[in-house]
Protein backbone atom coordinates (compact mmCIF):
# COMPACT_ATOMS: atom_id res chain seq x y z
CA UNK A 1 0.00 0.00 0.00
CA UNK A 2 1.10 3.54 -0.63
CA UNK A 3 1.68 6.36 1.43
CA UNK A 4 -1.57 8.06 2.19
CA UNK A 5 -1.89 11.64 0.88
CA UNK A 6 -2.36 14.75 3.08
CA UNK A 7 -6.14 15.46 2.05
CA UNK A 8 -6.73 11.27 3.18
CA UNK A 9 -4.47 11.77 6.31
CA UNK A 10 -5.53 15.15 7.69
CA UNK A 11 -9.21 14.52 7.40
CA UNK A 12 -8.76 10.95 9.07
CA UNK A 13 -6.52 12.78 11.74
CA UNK A 14 -9.89 14.99 12.97
CA UNK A 15 -11.72 11.95 12.66
CA UNK A 16 -9.63 11.09 15.55
CA UNK A 17 -10.32 14.17 17.55
CA UNK A 18 -14.02 13.71 17.03
CA UNK A 19 -14.27 10.21 18.10
CA UNK A 20 -12.45 11.23 20.77
CA UNK A 21 -15.03 14.37 21.98
CA UNK A 22 -17.48 12.15 20.81
CA UNK A 23 -16.55 9.70 23.51
CA UNK A 24 -16.71 12.23 26.36
CA UNK A 25 -12.91 12.84 25.66
CA UNK A 26 -9.98 14.88 24.48
CA UNK A 27 -7.30 14.04 21.81
CA UNK A 28 -3.91 15.01 23.56
CA UNK A 29 -0.77 12.69 23.65
CA UNK A 30 1.50 14.35 25.34
CA UNK A 31 -0.47 14.06 29.04
CA UNK A 32 0.15 10.35 28.67
CA UNK A 33 3.96 11.25 29.06
CA UNK A 34 2.84 13.16 32.58
CA UNK A 35 0.74 9.66 33.67
CA UNK A 36 2.98 7.25 32.90
CA UNK A 37 5.36 9.47 35.32
CA UNK A 38 3.09 9.32 37.48
CA UNK A 39 2.84 5.95 37.11
CA UNK A 40 6.89 5.49 38.02
CA UNK A 41 6.21 6.72 41.09
CA UNK A 42 6.98 10.77 40.56
CA UNK A 43 4.24 11.59 42.74
CA UNK A 44 6.66 10.45 45.89
CA UNK A 45 9.01 13.49 44.54
CA UNK A 46 6.78 16.36 43.23
CA UNK A 47 3.44 17.12 43.97
CA UNK A 48 2.44 17.54 40.41
CA UNK A 49 2.35 14.04 39.44
CA UNK A 50 -0.22 13.15 42.10
CA UNK A 51 -2.53 12.69 40.19
CA UNK A 52 -5.61 9.98 39.96
CA UNK A 53 -3.88 7.85 37.69
CA UNK A 54 -7.62 5.38 37.19
CA UNK A 55 -9.07 8.35 35.62
CA UNK A 56 -6.65 8.19 32.82
CA UNK A 57 -6.59 4.70 31.95
CA UNK A 58 -8.60 5.38 28.70
CA UNK A 59 -5.84 7.49 27.41
CA UNK A 60 -3.08 5.34 28.21
CA UNK A 61 -5.49 2.73 26.13
CA UNK A 62 -5.61 5.21 22.84
CA UNK A 63 -1.82 5.41 23.56
CA UNK A 64 -1.17 1.32 23.55
CA UNK A 65 -3.75 1.33 20.03
CA UNK A 66 -1.25 3.98 18.34
CA UNK A 67 1.69 1.46 19.32
CA UNK A 68 -0.15 -1.24 17.89
CA UNK A 69 -1.33 1.00 14.48
CA UNK A 70 2.46 1.91 14.34
CA UNK A 71 3.25 -1.96 14.29
CA UNK A 72 0.36 -2.77 11.70
CA UNK A 73 1.01 0.33 9.20
CA UNK A 74 4.87 -0.54 9.40
CA UNK A 75 4.26 -4.59 8.63
CA UNK A 76 0.95 -5.34 7.25
CA UNK A 77 0.08 -2.13 5.18
CA UNK A 78 3.12 -1.00 4.04
CA UNK A 79 5.80 -2.29 1.19
CA UNK A 80 8.42 0.50 0.92
CA UNK A 81 9.45 2.09 4.14
CA UNK A 82 11.28 5.00 1.96
CA UNK A 83 9.81 8.37 2.53
CA UNK A 84 9.39 10.23 -0.88
CA UNK A 85 10.39 13.72 0.40
CA UNK A 86 11.77 16.76 -2.09
CA UNK A 87 15.34 16.44 -3.66
CA UNK A 88 15.57 19.83 -2.50
CA UNK A 89 15.47 18.34 1.54
CA UNK A 90 17.72 15.03 0.06
CA UNK A 91 20.44 17.12 -1.10
CA UNK A 92 20.36 19.28 1.77
CA UNK A 93 20.22 16.20 4.67
CA UNK A 94 22.78 14.20 2.30
CA UNK A 95 25.11 17.31 2.36
CA UNK A 96 24.46 17.11 6.36
CA UNK A 97 25.69 13.27 6.38
CA UNK A 98 22.59 11.78 6.37
CA UNK A 99 23.04 9.30 3.22
CA UNK A 100 19.17 7.86 4.04
CA UNK A 101 17.42 10.22 3.23
CA UNK A 102 14.62 9.46 0.47
CA UNK A 103 15.05 5.61 1.11
CA UNK A 104 14.47 5.17 4.76
CA UNK A 105 11.11 6.15 6.90
CA UNK A 106 13.78 7.41 9.86
CA UNK A 107 17.72 8.56 9.33
CA UNK A 108 19.42 5.21 10.10
CA UNK A 109 22.29 7.21 11.30
CA UNK A 110 20.23 7.78 14.65
CA UNK A 111 17.67 5.63 14.53
CA UNK A 112 19.25 2.54 13.78
CA UNK A 113 20.55 -0.30 16.37
CA UNK A 114 24.72 -0.18 14.95
CA UNK A 115 23.99 3.64 15.19
CA UNK A 116 23.84 3.58 18.92
CA UNK A 117 27.27 2.26 19.33
CA UNK A 118 28.28 5.76 19.13
CA UNK A 119 27.35 7.66 22.66
CA UNK A 120 26.73 11.14 20.34
CA UNK A 121 23.08 9.44 18.76
CA UNK A 122 22.15 8.24 23.12
CA UNK A 123 22.95 11.99 23.53
CA UNK A 124 20.53 13.58 20.44
CA UNK A 125 18.12 11.08 21.07
CA UNK A 126 17.86 12.03 24.81
CA UNK A 127 18.43 15.95 24.38
CA UNK A 128 15.63 15.80 21.79
CA UNK A 129 13.15 13.47 23.54
CA UNK A 130 13.74 15.81 26.86
CA UNK A 131 12.97 19.17 25.23
CA UNK A 132 9.85 17.64 23.41
CA UNK A 133 8.78 16.22 26.98
CA UNK A 134 9.50 19.50 28.81
CA UNK A 135 8.40 21.89 26.17
CA UNK A 136 4.67 20.15 25.86
CA UNK A 137 4.43 20.68 29.46
CA UNK A 138 5.66 24.17 29.82
CA UNK A 139 3.46 25.12 26.62
CA UNK A 140 0.47 23.31 27.83
CA UNK A 141 0.21 20.84 25.17
CA UNK A 142 2.22 18.93 21.48
CA UNK A 143 0.70 18.99 18.41
CA UNK A 144 -2.21 16.97 19.05
CA UNK A 145 -3.30 19.03 22.07
CA UNK A 146 -2.45 22.58 20.74
CA UNK A 147 -2.14 22.32 16.77
CA UNK A 148 -5.08 20.08 16.34
CA UNK A 149 -7.54 20.15 19.58
CA UNK A 150 -6.58 23.74 20.50
CA UNK A 151 -6.30 25.68 17.29
CA UNK A 152 -9.76 23.79 15.84
CA UNK A 153 -11.57 25.44 19.31
CA UNK A 154 -9.54 29.05 18.15
CA UNK A 155 -7.82 28.61 21.45
CA UNK A 156 -5.03 31.92 21.61
CA UNK A 157 -2.57 30.31 23.84
CA UNK A 158 -2.64 27.57 21.22
CA UNK A 159 -1.63 29.76 18.34
CA UNK A 160 1.00 31.62 20.22
CA UNK A 161 2.47 27.83 21.23
CA UNK A 162 2.17 26.49 17.91
CA UNK A 163 4.07 29.83 16.75
CA UNK A 164 6.65 28.63 19.44
CA UNK A 165 6.86 24.99 17.58
CA UNK A 166 7.58 26.51 14.59
CA UNK A 167 9.94 29.00 15.63
CA UNK A 168 11.74 26.50 17.41
CA UNK A 169 11.49 24.08 14.77
CA UNK A 170 13.59 26.62 12.26
CA UNK A 171 15.35 27.22 15.05
CA UNK A 172 17.02 23.52 14.87
CA UNK A 173 16.57 22.90 11.33
CA UNK A 174 18.61 26.07 9.80
CA UNK A 175 20.25 27.17 12.66
CA UNK A 176 21.52 24.12 14.74
CA UNK A 177 21.75 21.60 12.44
CA UNK A 178 24.91 22.43 10.58
CA UNK A 179 26.27 23.01 14.07
CA UNK A 180 25.77 19.86 15.55
CA UNK A 181 25.62 17.35 12.29
CA UNK B 1 -15.42 -2.75 26.67
CA UNK B 2 -15.42 1.08 26.21
CA UNK B 3 -11.36 0.62 26.98
CA UNK B 4 -11.23 -1.62 23.97
CA UNK B 5 -12.72 1.31 21.85
CA UNK B 6 -10.00 3.74 23.06
CA UNK B 7 -7.65 0.91 21.75
CA UNK B 8 -9.50 1.07 18.58
CA UNK B 9 -9.46 4.55 18.25
CA UNK B 10 -5.65 4.18 18.73
CA UNK B 11 -5.42 1.77 16.74
CA UNK B 12 -6.55 3.90 14.08
CA UNK B 13 -5.09 6.75 14.98
CA UNK B 14 -1.69 4.82 14.77
CA UNK B 15 -1.98 3.76 11.24
CA UNK B 16 -3.00 7.12 10.19
CA UNK B 17 0.32 8.40 11.89
CA UNK B 18 2.67 5.80 10.30
CA UNK B 19 0.95 5.83 6.30
CA UNK B 20 0.83 9.64 6.40
CA UNK B 21 4.43 9.82 7.25
CA UNK B 22 3.47 12.66 9.30
CA UNK B 23 6.01 10.01 11.57
CA UNK B 24 8.50 9.92 9.54
CA UNK B 25 11.80 12.40 10.30
CA UNK B 26 12.48 13.18 7.30
CA UNK B 27 8.87 15.20 6.24
CA UNK B 28 9.38 16.94 9.78
CA UNK B 29 12.78 17.96 8.52
CA UNK B 30 11.32 18.38 4.76
CA UNK B 31 8.41 20.92 6.53
CA UNK B 32 11.21 23.13 8.30
CA UNK B 33 13.23 23.31 5.02
CA UNK B 34 9.61 24.64 2.98
CA UNK B 35 10.55 21.82 0.74
CA UNK B 36 7.07 20.45 0.20
CA UNK B 37 3.19 20.73 1.52
CA UNK B 38 2.43 17.59 2.92
CA UNK B 39 2.97 18.31 6.49
CA UNK B 40 1.29 21.80 6.10
CA UNK B 41 -1.43 19.81 3.80
CA UNK B 42 -1.99 17.48 6.79
CA UNK B 43 -1.91 20.16 9.85
CA UNK B 44 -3.67 22.40 7.99
CA UNK B 45 -6.81 20.42 6.44
CA UNK B 46 -6.86 18.96 10.32
CA UNK B 47 -7.26 22.15 11.23
CA UNK B 48 -10.30 23.70 8.70
CA UNK B 49 -11.98 20.66 9.20
CA UNK B 50 -11.61 20.63 13.33
CA UNK B 51 -13.02 24.35 13.44
CA UNK B 52 -16.37 23.00 11.55
CA UNK B 53 -16.40 20.25 13.97
CA UNK B 54 -15.88 21.73 17.13
CA UNK B 55 -18.44 24.77 15.98
CA UNK B 56 -21.08 22.17 14.79
CA UNK B 57 -20.41 20.02 18.55
CA UNK B 58 -21.28 24.00 19.49
CA UNK B 59 -24.16 25.33 17.64
CA UNK B 60 -25.86 21.91 18.14
CA UNK B 61 -25.34 21.26 21.34
CA UNK B 62 -24.32 17.76 20.15
CA UNK B 63 -24.24 14.99 22.73
CA UNK B 64 -21.35 12.47 23.34
CA UNK B 65 -22.24 8.76 22.43
CA UNK B 66 -23.29 8.53 25.67
CA UNK B 67 -25.87 11.25 25.49
CA UNK B 68 -23.85 13.32 28.06
CA UNK B 69 -23.11 17.13 27.40
CA UNK B 70 -20.12 17.73 25.62
CA UNK B 71 -17.77 20.36 27.26
CA UNK B 72 -14.44 21.13 25.03
CA UNK B 73 -12.17 23.02 27.53
CA UNK B 74 -10.40 26.25 27.28
CA UNK B 75 -6.38 26.46 26.80
CA UNK B 76 -5.01 28.12 30.08
CA UNK B 77 -4.10 31.39 28.57
CA UNK B 78 -0.43 31.50 29.93
CA UNK B 79 1.36 33.12 26.82
CA UNK B 80 4.78 32.97 28.20
CA UNK B 81 4.54 29.34 28.73
CA UNK B 82 2.90 29.00 25.60
CA UNK B 83 5.86 30.68 24.19
CA UNK B 84 8.54 29.68 25.93
CA UNK B 85 7.48 26.04 26.09
CA UNK B 86 6.55 25.92 22.22
CA UNK B 87 10.12 27.11 21.26
CA UNK B 88 11.30 24.31 23.37
CA UNK B 89 9.01 21.63 22.04
CA UNK B 90 9.58 23.28 18.47
CA UNK B 91 13.47 22.46 18.86
CA UNK B 92 13.10 18.46 20.12
CA UNK B 93 10.09 18.24 17.56
CA UNK B 94 12.65 19.18 14.62
CA UNK B 95 15.72 17.11 16.41
CA UNK B 96 13.98 13.97 17.28
CA UNK B 97 11.64 14.06 14.04
CA UNK B 98 8.43 12.65 15.90
CA UNK B 99 6.17 14.69 18.63
CA UNK B 100 4.81 12.38 21.04
CA UNK B 101 2.03 10.47 19.11
CA UNK B 102 4.32 9.14 16.24
CA UNK B 103 7.30 8.29 18.90
CA UNK B 104 4.28 5.88 20.39
CA UNK B 105 3.75 4.95 16.57
CA UNK B 106 7.38 4.36 16.10
CA UNK B 107 8.04 1.89 18.95
CA UNK B 108 5.46 -0.04 17.27
CA UNK B 109 7.12 0.24 13.81
CA UNK B 110 10.45 -1.50 15.30
CA UNK B 111 12.34 1.54 15.73
CA UNK B 112 14.15 1.15 19.25
CA UNK B 113 16.04 3.48 19.49
CA UNK B 114 13.07 6.04 19.63
CA UNK B 115 12.82 4.41 22.84
CA UNK B 116 15.85 6.61 24.47
CA UNK B 117 13.93 9.77 23.16
CA UNK B 118 10.76 8.50 24.84
CA UNK B 119 13.06 8.32 28.11
CA UNK B 120 14.43 11.74 27.55
CA UNK B 121 10.69 12.85 26.81
CA UNK B 122 9.73 11.36 30.58
CA UNK B 123 12.43 12.92 32.16
CA UNK B 124 11.64 16.02 30.39
CA UNK B 125 7.91 15.91 31.63
CA UNK B 126 9.61 15.04 35.07
CA UNK B 127 11.87 18.05 35.08
CA UNK B 128 9.27 20.20 34.62
CA UNK B 129 7.22 19.03 37.23
CA UNK B 130 9.86 19.36 39.40
CA UNK B 131 10.66 23.30 38.37
CA UNK B 132 7.03 24.25 37.87
CA UNK B 133 6.38 26.81 40.54
CA UNK B 134 9.60 28.06 40.02
CA UNK B 135 9.03 28.72 35.85
CA UNK B 136 7.57 32.15 34.61
CA UNK B 137 3.88 30.97 33.20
Amino acid sequence: MQPWPWYVSGPLIVLVMALLILMGKRFGMSTNLETMCSISGAGRFVDYFKTDVKSKIWSLMVVLGVVFGGFLGANLLSENRGVAISESSVTTLNELGFSSAGKAYLPSELFSLESLSNPFTWVILLVAGFLVGFGARYAGGCTSGHAISGLSNLQLPSLVAVLGFFVGGLVMIHLLFPLIF
Amino acid sequence: MRNFSYLLVGTFFGIVLYKSEAASWFRIYEMFQFDAFHMYGIIGSAVVLGILFVQWVKRSKAKSFKGNDITISEKKKTFVANAIGGILFGLGWALAGACPGPMYTLVGAGFLPVLIVLLGALLGTFVYGLLKSKLPH
